[in-house]
């Protein structure tokens, strides 16, 4: 087995968790912190907002490194797309793949359901909830919260910030109220 | 320019753990809230048990980052509104999409173009928080 042979296989969760604390850590040491969700604020300073809006009046440049971080995880992405990834299909669980069927999303071993994932849904009514609904929901939630998944589960819990354990009580209220009873409202009506 | 690199290498490096992770798949995501695997639950609980040691040994050691100053992390600021009602907004979108902040762009990277509908949309989520952020409970 080459070495892209062995990078191509699915990587064991604790081979992921250790690599993810390890990105945390190199960005501590470049005097940064690991938070993506800061870049959509900085996205919106470029954009202009601050024109209109006090709050998005700041000195960008000042989190230009985190952009640069963005386009890399986009880098990223498009190379384990087209070098790494694997010729198996996803072992997702049996259970999930049956609660997902019935709400008539087709498991296809993909990252993402291809029935869902495509330009095409996305501008159906169904579509737009999820995709652009669901971004408006995480743009307002991750503000108002100052932080995500990499800045309060990872950066803030590894710093025993009671703020970020709240926050990521949040994370799974939200995220088991859309799915065990949003879900089953927009997918099966 | 170079000075930049390090930050553009660090995130191809993060592009690629999320990919190989599976972190990034809106189906891993659906498992996760669905309690039927030990996956996503795995990868954080790892991430942060081995956060805290390095964080630890940071402080302990008094550690310096790589420009010479002394490395200070920040505590978030108190309060418990806004963690959980922000929280929970975030967790909602995180469901739907399957996909938290970076991810959004790892996916997109991948090649899935509806990325560009939740990255509209988070745009417009961020604008909207900017408009009304004073009038909000913290």
């Amino acid at each position: 087995m080459s070495i892209l042979d062995f990078i191509r296989q699915p990587w064991a969760w604790w081979v992921s968790g250790i690599a993810i604390a390890a990105i945390m850590v190199i960005l501590i040491l470049f005097g940064k912190k690991f938070g993506l969700s800061t870049n959509l604020e900085t996205m919106c300073t470029i954009l202009g907002a601050g024109r209109s809006i006090e709050y998005f009046r700041v000195d960008w440049k000042k989190s230009a490194w985190n952009l640069l971080f963005l386009v890399g995880a986009a880098l990223g992405g498009w190379v384990s797309a087209h070098w790494l990834s694997s010729p198996e299909p996803l072992k997702l669980s049996a259970a999930t793949m049956r609660d997902l069927q019935k709400l008539n999303i087709h498991f296809d071993g993909q990252t993402a359901p291809s029935q869902l994932f495509n330009l095409g849904y996305g501008f159906t009514p169904r579509g737009l909830i999820l995709f652009l609904g669901g971004g408006i929901l995480i743009g307002f939630g991750t503000r108002y919260a100052s932080g995500c998944t990499s800045g309060h589960a990872i950066s803030g819990l590894s710093n025993l910030q009671l703020p970020s354990l709240i926050a990521v009580i949040g994370f799974f209220i939200g995220g088991l109220v859309a799915t065990h009873l949003l879900f089953p409202l927009i997918f099966q009506s | 320019m170079m000075k930049g690199l390090k930050y553009i290498i660090a995130g191809v490096v993060f592009g690629i753990i999320m990919s190989k992770s599976e972190a990034v798949s809106w189906y891993r995501i659906q498992e996760m809230f669905r309690f039927q695997s030990f996956h996503m639950y795995g990868i954080i609980g790892t991430a942060v048990v081995v956060g805290m040691i390095a964080i630890a040994i940071i402080k302990k050691n008094r550690l310096k980052d790589i420009s010479g100053k002394l490395i200070v992390i920040s505590d978030k600021e108190k309060g418990w509104k806004r963690y959980l009602i922000g929280g929970t907004i975030f967790g909602l979108g995180w469901a739907f999409t399957g996909a938290c902040p970076g991810p959004i762009f790892v996916l997109l990277g991948q090649g899935y173009q509806v990325m560009l509908l939740v990255i509209a949309g988070a745009l417009l989520g961020t604008w909207l928080f900017g408009a009304v952020n004073k009038k909000l409970p913290y």
